[in-house]
């Protein structure tokens, strides 16, 4: 035993001095543990793999990667001491990181005066819009989820939308997204109710919304077990226009606490959670099933689009460093800004000045839940 | 009545009688004691979580929610001996403070012994609503409503026709004259948790198909519950289920004719101005000092 560990040590040192460089610095806050741990935990979970998984490829320009990670707990005041013990103690080469928004929008004060690359893992417009020179993020919008379902609602020729939300952040962020991109959309929002976050019947709201002879399509903006409740509720009470739900929800937890109330409704989400169903052209079906198998294969669990935008963080981190050339941060961020293409678990990003997210709204399919599955609807 | 009208009311019956039977649970642990039990929600918690992993594990339902009752009853009893029972010479604010830990430790024991998801239970007679005049009820909320009220029928037996529950009233109403007629007061403490553990857990059990289960399903339910038992009255069994149903009317109303943005606004509003004329609770004890 002894013998190997210093074998090991030696062949390191030898390793070390062959290539004389550093080692690129990774930084990362995340949400790990605490009420947003299902965010935080398989972003992590995904950016240890693959760093590992580069190194073991051979690094980056010849170099090694090395993942600095703090857990923030989903708390803005300790993200940004972190951010900024990445920046200046760590001196790492560009941060991936911030689970939710409001660790996000801490550290970007400290990111935007260090010059240090970002990419956020958080959902909301505030993070790129207006567009921050250091600031970049990975996963979709509430605003394109809005647009997504607006457009299914039109083509199905319902123009009259109820909106039933919840109390929690993402619910009344995607509320107001949608209250404000509906009129681009020919939307017009009659009824607009809401539920408590602790809420366990929502039949009240519903019955006015069936009361109102103008709803043509509910839309729950929704996350947490609230929308099963709600769609449960929708069955209970017997509503016949069609029920929407968001990408908030978009896990097979959702089909299992409603159950067969389910059946139907329709809602958009990421390429990622439906990757056997993806028809074998579709740009994204190679990616999603390689993340996909090694997510599940290493860690025993169904992978989240969570995890898929850790994914397609580090990935763009790398493409970007590769391209630069060098870890030069002033480099690595032009080259992440002038990045096409990019085929990601999220979307194809093509990033430029004016767009730090670079998906448009072909990075959501809208599905409906059939015999308690995925479909694609076409 | 028209159906609008008859399906708020439905909805309110629902959400009350599940915030009664987590009221019931705070109740008994103050006749006892005076302390207000803060982890009563992390029992309803325990009873709903581990009914459904047992319920996963093959365990048939009745079997399933009968091991959950036992574990929680046991729990319930452990956290007497261990936490309240050792600091017995403590003021009655510690106590309280106490079962504040005691919710914050089992939350987090839930949350790794079991996970940190949301978790639903099959409903026991089926999820196919019932028509009642134009407004639908789900089966479940009938067995809600049905258990409370017999839990109520239960516990007056308890306390009216048993020695323990004679005891537990003796103690309540003066614990230094129940010491002396000879009651061993410890006892009863003891005996007012396990109880009440129980029954939060088969709160739930019985919520569970409704309102979904996880390991911080007790931070809400408690609070509700903790309002309820408040507006009918802290230590008055009647007046749990009492204060439960008007308060789960009170949201639904609320939600139905006014905003669902205010309904707990709404509620809560409600439950100050009962308690302005009616300190005691709607069913509260009328006590009187003697000057």
């Amino acid at each position: 035993m002894a013998t190997r560990h210093v074998l090991v040590a030696i062949l390191s040192l030898w390793l070390a001095s062959a290539h004389a460089q550093e080692p690129i610095r990774i930084g990362s806050f995340l949400a790990a543990t605490g009420g947003a741990a299902f965010l935080g935990d398989p972003e992590q979970k995904t950016l240890e793999m693959y760093v590992e998984k580069l190194n073991a490829a051979g690094g980056v320009l010849g170099r090694k990667l090395v993942l600095v990670a703090y857990d923030s707990a989903g708390d803005a005041e300790k993200a940004r001491t972190f951010a900024k013990r990445l920046i200046e103690q760590d001196k790492v080469d560009l941060i991936v990181g911030g689970s939710t928004t409001g660790e996000t929008m801490a550290a970007v004060p400290l990111v935007e005066q260090a010059g240090v690359p970002f990419i956020s893992l958080a959902g909301a417009v505030v993070i790129v819009e207006p567009v921050k020179k250091w600031v970049f993020k990975t996963p979709h919008t509430d605003r394109m989820a809005c647009e997504k379902i607006f457009l299914d609602m039109r083509a199905r020729g319902a123009t009259r939308v109820a909106l039933i939300s919840g109390a929690g952040g993402f619910d009344k962020s995607m509320r107001a997204e949608c209250l404000k991109v509906s009129k681009n959309h020919g939307i017009e929002i009659v009824a607009d109710e809401t539920y408590g976050a602790a809420d366990t019947d929502m039949t009240a709201q519903l019955t006015k919304i069936r009361q109102n002879t103008q709803v043509q399509a509910i839309l729950n903006a929704g996350f947490g077990q609230g929308p099963a409740i709600v769609t449960r509720n929708y069955r209970q009470i017997g509503i016949s226009v069609p029920l929407y739900q968001s990408h908030g929800v978009a896990s097979k937890e959702y089909i299992k606490l409603a159950g067969d109330a389910a059946e139907g409704v329709r809602l958009p989400a990421a390429a990622l959670l439906v990757a056997e169903k993806l028809a074998d052209g579709d740009p994204q079906k190679t990616v999603v099933a390689l993340y996909t198998r090694e997510y599940t294969g290493r860690f025993k669990s169904d992978v989240s689009t969570f995890g898929g935008h850790a994914y397609d963080g580090l990935m763009l981190a790398v493409e970007a460093i590769r391209k630069a050339g060098s870890t030069d941060k002033a480099k690595v961020r032009d080259a992440l800004e002038s990045l096409k293409g990019y085929v990601g678990t999220g979307g194809i990003v093509n990033l430029s000045p004016s767009d730090h997210m670079g998906l448009d709204l072909s990075a959501f399919r809208m599905l409906e839940i059939r015999k308690g599955d995925w479909t694609l609807v076409k | 009545m028209s159906a609008p009208f008859l399906q708020f009311l439905l909805a309110g019956l629902t959400i009350g009688a599940i915030y009664a039977l987590v009221a019931l649970g705070f109740s008994i642990i103050y006749n006892a004691s005076q302390v207000i039990n803060f982890a009563q929600g992390e029992f309803v918690m325990i009873g709903g979580m581990a009914t459904v992993s047992l319920a996963g594990a093959g365990w048939p339902l009745p079997a399933a929610i009968a091991g959950a009752v036992l574990l929680a009853a046991a729990i319930g009893l452990a956290l007497e001996k261990l936490a309240v029972d050792t600091a017995r010479k403590a003021p009655v604010v510690t106590l309280i403070i106490i079962t504040i830990g005691a919710s914050i430790l089992l939350r987090g024991a839930a949350a790794i012994l079991w996970d940190k998801n949301v978790h639903a239970l099959a409903a026991f007679s089926g999820d196919a609503p019932l028509n009642i005049g134009g407004a639908t009820i789900v089966p479940q909320s009938l067995w809600v409503v049905g258990t409370a009220l017999a839990i109520v029928v239960v516990l007056s037996l308890f306390f009216g026709r048993t020695l323990l529950g004679k005891a537990l009233l003796a103690t309540s109403h003066n614990r230094v004259a129940a010491q002396l007629v000879g009651i061993n007061v410890r006892h009863v403490l003891l005996a007012s948790f396990g109880i009440s553990a129980a029954l939060g857990a088969i709160a739930g059990a019985l919520v569970a198909p409704i309102t979904f289960t996880s390991w911080d399903i007790g931070v809400m339910l408690g609070l509700k519950g903790f309002a309820a038992a408040i507006l009918g009255g802290m230590g008055s069994g009647p007046g749990a289920v009492l204060g439960g149903l008007v308060l789960g009317i009170a949201e639904a109303m609320g939600a139905g004719y006014v905003s669902s943005a205010y309904k707990d606004a709404i509620a809560f509003v409600g439950i100050l101005a009962v308690l302005f004329f009616l300190p005691g609770g709607l069913l509260g004890r009328r006590s009187a000092d003697r000057v």
